[in-house]
């Protein structure tokens, strides 16, 4: 298969049309535009659909359309836009359907700038919108991961019924980077009883609902969702982990940040200092086992995050605070360099917490 | 013995949690007599409001999808998108679609999105309590307009009808009412029209239901059903604001 | 080889595209290859930079803040970036927009007079092209060898027929004596 240069947003609009999604809805915002722009060209000439909706909440609500009717439907955004976007993620959540969403982060709060960050960790990985939930929650490192994690979202939303989000940031996403796409990336197909696509008088109408007037029932959909999180929790979390094996200091990063972690990295041994890097890749769930077993072994954690400190807060969880966990981070659209990040690396390895 | 008369197919056996008096009932009953009518019952997925109405989605035995608070004409659009057979209606309050739903409303209609909206309008927010909706009359007394809307502060209602009819993209756009036999004979006819509209891939069918909230309005339901000939009729004018594919239209 | 290379200039004067020239022929030479543009409100004028890397092994981060290679085509870039190239990097200057000398003494400055030639060819859009053939030669980075391939793949469907004027002007740069 031939690699072909594509820029991040362009990967994630191509995988998932490969992944079987024909319907796409979005709005325009910096610095995700490309995947609407691609859309716009694509959807038509496969007989999908592309529609520029009026605003982010109706962008959602046409995903949550069509991901009634058992359909793949996604929508893509950047920070403001995907604030915007969290009543109808709610809403998703609680009718139990699959959908994408993605999120091209750039710097907050309010309008912010345009420049990438990682400050919607908390709103990606501890809900965001209203209720007890989670969304499956991936973190792309480079263009090929745009596009797989892509078709892994689209089916780990159908596998476990529930949307999924590809937090990606604007580095990423503007980036262009050799890529290999498989022509079928649609991945095992879903049986959708509950879809609603008309009875044709042959069976009991079905209902896309969240509403649950009787608090005991309410309960037991919580209770179930939290079973199924469970699950996902048990099965689906995954990370990189580069140059752990014997390393003394561990950096945490996802997505830009492990990039540039990785270069500090490479720096660090260059220097005899004895540095890793546990990548997640799925934020939720969050790769807590592979943090624990770290605890044991390393002298801290440094978290690398475009962030005022967000992961930071999972990695203390995950490591039961056994270990000093250092935060080195940039925010509002800068992006620590390697040389920051081996500084950090340095003064661990030289005691100083 | 010959049946004279008995419940559509397309509403189920769920008993309506409606106040007496509220005419709900009968705009339900007018959308399922028409879906029947129209034999389209089986490839129906109505969009159900928050709202008074918000739990449709148990009356009527199509495929249901419950939106979020103004949000119905985009999940139709999705749904209609996604599935171009098959007929989707949303059935909406007014605070549902002319308040908080606005855009979602005007853009649909722009777009001639080829779906049935039918809109209940009954001057208030019902299901909350009672407040000022977005059509309650100047003057009118609500839990949020206690000395009546003062339409210097809150301004004027919406008129929706008037307001889409701006539009050029619309297919057929009706004000009705069901305060009398003969408006209910009426509002049946635009209703099936509305979903007829669609079957023939014209676009946007909107029917606004002029309605009644005895309880809210704090009226008998005779009363409640005088006031709309007396009030709401009055600033709420029927018949037909757009008919694209009438003759002499253009 | 690990080379990271930085290219900067006055938006519209092609910067992100002589990136995208230079990550096509990488790719084509099975390298690994990032391109990362400055993104910014601005569609014209402006300042533009973009970061390549072109690389035997694979790409950590696809920022450039060192640079190898520093192609600067306006007096701000230089003024900027100047100090970030590593020791015993290449700055290229475009002479005619940029009147000044590279202060540092660390690092190899070419001075390539390309906004003039590439008027003076009749091909005034394309001195980032003439560039581009002079940081080959000089750097050997990506070779001249199935240049057309790359660059039918980097220009866009509609402006094919621009691939002769710009195989000239790379060509140009590359043969062009300081």
């Amino acid at each position: 298969m031939a690699k072909v240069l594509m820029k991040g947003n362009e990967a994630i609009a191509e995988a998932a049309i490969r992944s079987g999604c024909r319907h796409y809805f979005g709005y325009p915002i910096t610095p995700q535009t490309e995947i609407a722009a691609y859309m716009a060209k694509r959807m038509p000439k496969i007989g999908g659909t592309f529609l520029q909706a009026e605003s982010e909440i109706s962008a959602i609500n046409m995903v949550y359309g069509v991901a009634s009717a058992g359909l793949r439907a996604m929508t893509s955004s950047s920070s403001p836009g995907v604030s915007l976007k969290q009543e109808g993620i709610s809403y998703l959540v609680g009718c139990d359907l699959p959908a994408l969403i993605v999120n091209v982060q750039r710097g907050g709060p309010g309008l912010g700038g345009i420049q990438p960050s990682q400050s919607d960790y908390f709103q990606a990985t501890k809900g965001g919108g209203h209720g007890d939930y989670h969304l499956i929650v991936l973190a792309p490192a480079s263009v090929q991961e745009m596009a797989d994690l892509t078709a892994k979202a689209f089916d780990l939303a159908d596998k476990y019924r529930m949307p999924a989000m590809l937090l990606a940031d604007g580095t990423i996403g503007q980036m262009m980077e050799p890529v290999e796409l498989p022509e079928d990336m649609s991945g095992p197909k879903y049986d959708k009883p509950w879809a609603v696509r008309g009875t044709e008088n042959k069976r009991e109408h079905n209902i896309i609902n969240s509403l649950y007037l009787v608090p005991e029932q309410l309960e037991v959909k919580n209770f179930e969702r939290y079973k199924k999180y469970a699950e996902v929790e048990k099965n689906e979390a995954l990370c990189e982990e580069y140059m752990t094996e014997d390393a003394d200091v561990c950096v945490v990063a996802f997505g830009i940040a492990a990039r540039v972690s990785k270069n500090a990295i490479d720096a660090a041994r260059a220097k005899g200092i004895k540095a890793g890097l546990i990548r997640p890749i799925t934020l939720w769930p969050f790769p807590s086992e592979n943090i624990a077993k770290m605890a044991d072994r390393v002298k801290g954690f440094i978290s690398v995050e475009l962030s005022m400190g967000q992961m930071i807060e999972d990695i203390r969880l995950a490591e039961s605070c056994k270990k000093p966990v250092k935060l080195c981070n940039r925010v509002g659209g800068m992006i620590p360099s390697p040389e920051e990040v081996l500084k950090a690396i340095e003064d661990m390895e030289g005691g100083a917490f | 013995m010959a049946v004279v008369f008995s419940k559509p197919k397309a509403l189920t056996d769920v008993p309506l949690h409606y106040c007496p008096g509220c005419t709900h009932g009968i705009i339900h009953r007018l959308v399922a007599e028409a879906i029947d009518d129209l034999g389209i019952l089986g490839k129906t997925v109505g969009i159900a409001p928050v709202g008074c109405a918000v739990m449709a989605y148990d009356y009527f035995s199509c495929d249901m999808v419950e939106a979020a608070h103004g949000r119905a004409p985009a999940v139709a659009t999705g749904l209609k998108r996604a599935m171009p057979d098959r007929i989707i209606f949303t059935y909406q309050g007014d605070g549902d679609l002319a308040s908080i739903g606005m855009a979602e409303t005007v853009h649909a209609a722009t777009r001639n999105e080829n779906i049935t909206v039918i809109f209940v309008n009954n001057a208030i927010y019902g299901m909350t309590g009672g407040q000022m909706a977005p059509t309650s009359l100047p003057g009118q007394v609500t839990q949020t307009s206690p000395y009546g809307r003062d339409v210097k502060t809150v301004g004027y209602p919406i008129k929706v009808c008037e307001l889409l009819s701006a539009l050029d993209a619309p297919e057929y756009i009706e004000r009705v009412a069901v305060n009398s036999v003969k408006n209910v004979l009426n509002a049946k006819r635009a209703i099936k029209k509305a979903f007829q509209n669609q079957i023939d891939g014209k676009g946007f069918s909107l029917i606004e239901v002029v309605s009644s909230c005895p309880t809210n309005w704090g009226m008998t339901p005779q009363k409640a059903l005088d006031w709309v000939e007396s009030d709401m009729i009055p600033y709420y004018p029927l018949g037909v604001y757009r008919d694209k594919s009438a003759k002499g239209a253009e | 080889m690990y080379t990271q290379i930085l290219i900067a200039g006055f938006g519209g004067q092609g910067v992100l595209f002589a990136g995208k020239v230079l990550a096509y022929k990488g790719l084509t030479e099975e390298k690994q290859i990032s391109w990362l543009p400055s993104y910014g409100p601005e569609m014209r004028g402006g300042t533009a930079n973009c970061s390549v890397i072109v690389s035997d092994t694979p790409v950590g981060s696809p920022i450039v803040s060192v640079p190898d290679i520093l192609i600067v085509m306006n007096l701000p870039s230089l003024d900027k970036y100047e100090s970030a190239v590593t020791k015993g990097g290449c700055v290229f200057v475009d002479s005619t927009l940029i009147g000044r000398k590279v202060e540092r003494t660390d690092i190899t400055a070419h001075y390539i007079p390309a906004t003039k030639m590439a008027r003076e060819l009749g091909i005034p859009t394309l001195a980032n092209m003439i560039m581009i053939g002079k940081v080959i030669k000089e750097t050997g980075v990506v070779s001249m060898d199935g240049l057309r391939d790359a660059l039918a793949k980097t220009v866009s469907a509609k402006h094919q027929d621009l691939i002769d004027a710009n195989l000239k002007a790379i060509e140009a740069g590359f043969n062009y004596a300081e």
